[in-house]
């Protein structure tokens, strides 16, 4: 028999200003089942929390019920009271009625008959109440961090540094990412590579970091703790521990016109390659898309021939690693719009007009002219280069209504970067608003146009085309009312979209997260989940998320470390037991569940799997859901959806809420 | 003059934003009808129609099932299971001839205090106008026994 206690709170004057607290104790220890009720100024003060816990040992409490205020306010304090007076934290219920009574209605006795409706509602719950138990979970303190960028390279010293082991995957055969690329970085004008290799080294050389590079997720399953990854390992054909690092086999490597990925294709790089000087590991790979010996049937072999160590082997396989992991860093970054995109802007048509990350390339000391800004198709060094902001972003006509985020601050970068260089040349900026906000952006961007006198000119462009070797470049200036500007540019900078990594779209499916229509990836809660995202132990980290600069990448992928670190701190995960449970009965009808999976099939986590329940010779008995309570978050969409009521959720099960319904309507 | 008729009403709202966008009417001080009383549920997507007939059932005269605006549910996809099935219960209700406007299908968020006090308001002036819910309700022992009663001295 239920002895239920019934706690009513006055909270100072807010409830019984407008309720007759009173006659609500007095009314509810009447209610059946009810050995107990009474009321007191302040429920959630220390003689408060004393009189709950004493009444309970004293009166022999099955459950209590605390009418005060919300419970998103209060429940963790009487739960844990309850606790301490020895009965089951979840045999506590509040009944809301300052929030959704006293405040918001009049002193009457509909208000009163309203507080003990709720109060006689909860009392029904709590008796079918039952005691549950924190899940607790192992976790396996390894963190994987996909992507070798920044965001990632942050993300794996952090964690490392905290004593925990990491695995980073790198699709490419160097980590660096995109910042590896970039000559100077806003708004100081510091060198990127600078900052950038001597964390890529330390990544390498860190104790706690197992660097994969050249490799993929290839899927995942598990849950927060206990993540079971699997990677491929892409056939480097060079045998990683013999190799030295000296670089003759792409020296006299005859594949010498592969488009170079790393200069933005203003350049050529072999088929066995290094991807840039300072690359990490800075051993080569070979690309058996264009080596003759993999196109051509075992044709040239000269690097082979040529190896001092004998480390190249052509017959290496892709291989597969399986690894388990604790939790998962996504830092996958970002991607620029390409060619065909802009055929107004003639990119892809004209050599002379490049994107930003071309530029970068151009200006950069590594890059293909040395840092030396000459136009592509001629080699010389231009007199006049037109910048066009927000190209393709902000643009639904091009399906991106977001801002690109970086543009404004990488083009006023180029702008200068281009002045510093020729001081006689003229830099032309069409812009449509200047977002410079963030530490000393906006004066970086007044010192582009005051002291370095780039011309910025608020309007579209419309269309560039080429006429008598110059790059003619129509627009607006809608500061000037709306007149057409036209200027003859020997080269154009487009500030193209920066746009979700080509493959985003899978790995997410892979690791279960959601993506925005973009394809970039759905962090948990906009403002208070930034870098989780909606499945547990995985996070976020840099433009993978949205795009970003820097110092946002960064302090994103710190924040995703100390979310790992804090997974970590512990051995095993402790999680609320809110948590669907199939129901399950004795042999031979094992549960009620029909295997029909209605319940997988609307599962936002993917926690309910097919479990074959066989008999001791290993036939199958039958097939039934099964919830995977590491996973399962609570939502309780399997339980409305199941057939016969064989899936419920502890906390809000089928008979607790059947009975809040009864409970509410028959007074 | 007879009083004027006070519907009870039963809210079906998920834990993450209606409940908390009536925690915000009350900590804003907006003040509403008291005829709604509010049952809490972790997610829309758990909502069993089933309990919406037996609120009738019991004495319900309307009904309101409220969650996160779609996009915004806290568990991705909750409230679009709910407002799929609500499409789906809600022709069935018609084809048994059932008043549908009996029952508000609404999103308030977390953020949207004022919106839930006149959600409730509507719904109450609405359901004052329509009067008891008389029909589907559950026959209490008495009745039963009047009616074959009837039935035998006739």
């Amino acid at each position: 028999m239920a002895r239920i206690g019934v706690f009513i709170c006055h909270c100072g004057e807010n409830i019984s200003a407008t309720v007759d607290v009173a006659k609500v104790a007095e009314k509810a220890g009447k209610l059946s089942g009810v050995a107990f009720s009474v009321d007191y100024k302040y429920m959630c003060s220390d003689p408060g929390q004393t009189l709950i816990i004493e009444s309970i040992k004293e009166h022999k409490l099955t459950g209590i019920v605390v009418a005060a205020c919300s419970p998103r306010m209060h429940e963790g304090t009487f739960r844990k009271a309850a606790e301490k007076a020895g009965i089951n934290p979840y045999l506590c219920e509040m009944a809301n009625i300052r929030e959704q009574v006293s405040w918001v209605h009049p002193k009457s006795d509909a208000t009163t008959q309203k507080a003990l409706d709720i109060v006689r509602t909860l009392v029904e719950k709590v008796k079918k109440n039952v005691a549950l138990f924190p899940i607790k979970v192992p976790v396996t303190k390894t963190a994987l961090v996909i992507g070798g960028g920044i965001a990632g390279i942050q993300s794996a010293l952090d964690i490392a540094n905290a004593g925990h082991k990491v695995i980073m995957v790198e699709k490419k055969p160097s980590i660096g990412g995109h910042m590896s690329q970039l000559s100077e970085t806003f708004p100081t004008l510091d060198c990127s590579q600078c900052i950038l290799t001597p964390r890529m080294v330390e990544v390498a050389q860190h104790p706690n970091i197992e660097l994969l590079t050249y490799a993929e997720v290839e899927s995942v399953s598990g849950f927060v703790g206990n993540f079971d990854v699997k990677i491929r390992m892409k056939a480097k054909s060079v045998d990683m521990k013999k190799c030295t690092g000296c670089g003759a086999c792409s020296q006299k490597c005859p594949t010498k016109k592969i488009p170079d990925e790393f200069n933005e294709g203003m350049g050529f790089r072999t088929a066995i390659y290094s991807p840039f000087p300072q690359a990490v590991p800075n051993k080569p790979v070979i690309d058996r898309d264009h080596c003759t010996w993999f196109t051509k049937g075992g044709k040239c072999g000269l690097c082979k021939k040529i190896c001092p160590t004998g480390a190249i082997d052509y017959e290496t396989q892709d291989e597969f690693r399986d690894v388990k992991v604790g939790a998962i860093i996504t830092a996958t970054g970002f991607d620029l719009k390409h060619a065909d995109f802009f055929p107004e802007y003639g990119y892809g048509q004209f050599k002379d007009v490049i994107d930003g990350m071309q530029f970068e390339r151009l200006a950069s000391a590594s890059g293909p002219t040395s840092g030396e800004i000459r136009r592509p198709s001629d080699g010389k060094i231009p007199e006049k280069i037109v910048f066009v902001a927000c190209a393709g972003s902000r643009d639904k006509a091009k399906g991106i209504e977001y801002c690109s985020k970086i543009c404004c601050m990488y083009t006023a970068k180029h702008a200068m970067l281009y002045k510093h260089k020729n001081h006689e040349g003229k830099a032309y900026v069409f812009y449509m608003d200047i977002r410079a906000a963030g530490k000393n952006y906006d004066e970086f961007v007044r010192r582009a146009i005051e002291d370095d006198d780039v011309n910025y000119i608020r309007g579209r462009v419309s269309r560039i085309y080429e006429k008598n070797g110059k790059l003619i470049v129509k627009g607006v200036d809608t500061l000037m009312n709306s007149e057409p500007v036209e200027i003859e540019a020997d080269m154009v900078v487009l500030a193209t979209a920066v746009v979700a990594n080509i493959g985003a779209e899978s790995l997410a499916q892979k690791l279960h997260i959601s993506y925005d229509q973009h394809h970039f990836f759905s962090e948990a809660h906009p403002k208070l989940k930034p870098v989780e995202t909606n499945t547990a132990g995985i996070m976020l980290a840099g433009a993978c998320q949205s795009a970003k600069d820097i110092p946002e990448s960064v302090s994103q992928a710190s924040a995703s470390a100390s979310k790992a670190i804090g997974l970590f701190s512990s051995d095993e995960l402790t999680r609320e037991p809110i948590v669907a449970v199939v129901n399950r009965q004795a042999p031979p009808n094992f549960t009620s569940c029909t295997g029909c999976l209605l319940c997988m099939e609307v599962c936002p986590y993917h926690a309910i799997e097919k479990e074959e329940i066989k008999d001791r010779a290993g036939n199958l008995i039958k097939v039934a859901a099964h919830v995977n309570a590491g996973l399962c978050q609570g939502c309780g969409t399997c339980v409305a959806m199941c057939r016969n009521k064989s899936i419920d959720i502890q906390g809000f099960s089928n008979d607790q809420m059947m009975s809040e319904v009864m409970a509410l309507l028959n007074s | 003059m007879s009083e004027q008729f006070e519907p009870k009403i039963v809210a079906f709202v998920c834990n993450w934003c209606t409940y908390a966008g009536a925690d915000l009417a009350g900590t804003s001080r907006t003040k509403y009808a008291t005829n709604v009383s509010i049952i809490r549920f972790p997610c829309t997507g758990r909502i069993d129609f089933m309990l919406l007939m037996k609120a009738f059932e019991n004495g319900a005269d309307g009904i309101i099932v409220s969650g996160c605006h779609p996009n915004d549910c806290h568990y991705t996809s909750g409230n679009f299971h709910a407002r799929r099935r609500w499409i789906v219960f809600r022709s069935l209700l018609d084809f048994m001839g059932f008043d549908t406007d009996r029952i508000t299908f609404s999103w308030v968020s977390a953020a949207e205090g004022t919106k839930w006090a006149s959600l409730v308001d509507e719904t109450t002036e609405k359901i004052r106008a329509k009067g008891t819910f008389t029909e589907f309700k559950k026959l209490d022992y008495s009745t039963l026994e009047k009616l074959s009663n009837d039935a035998i001295t006739k």
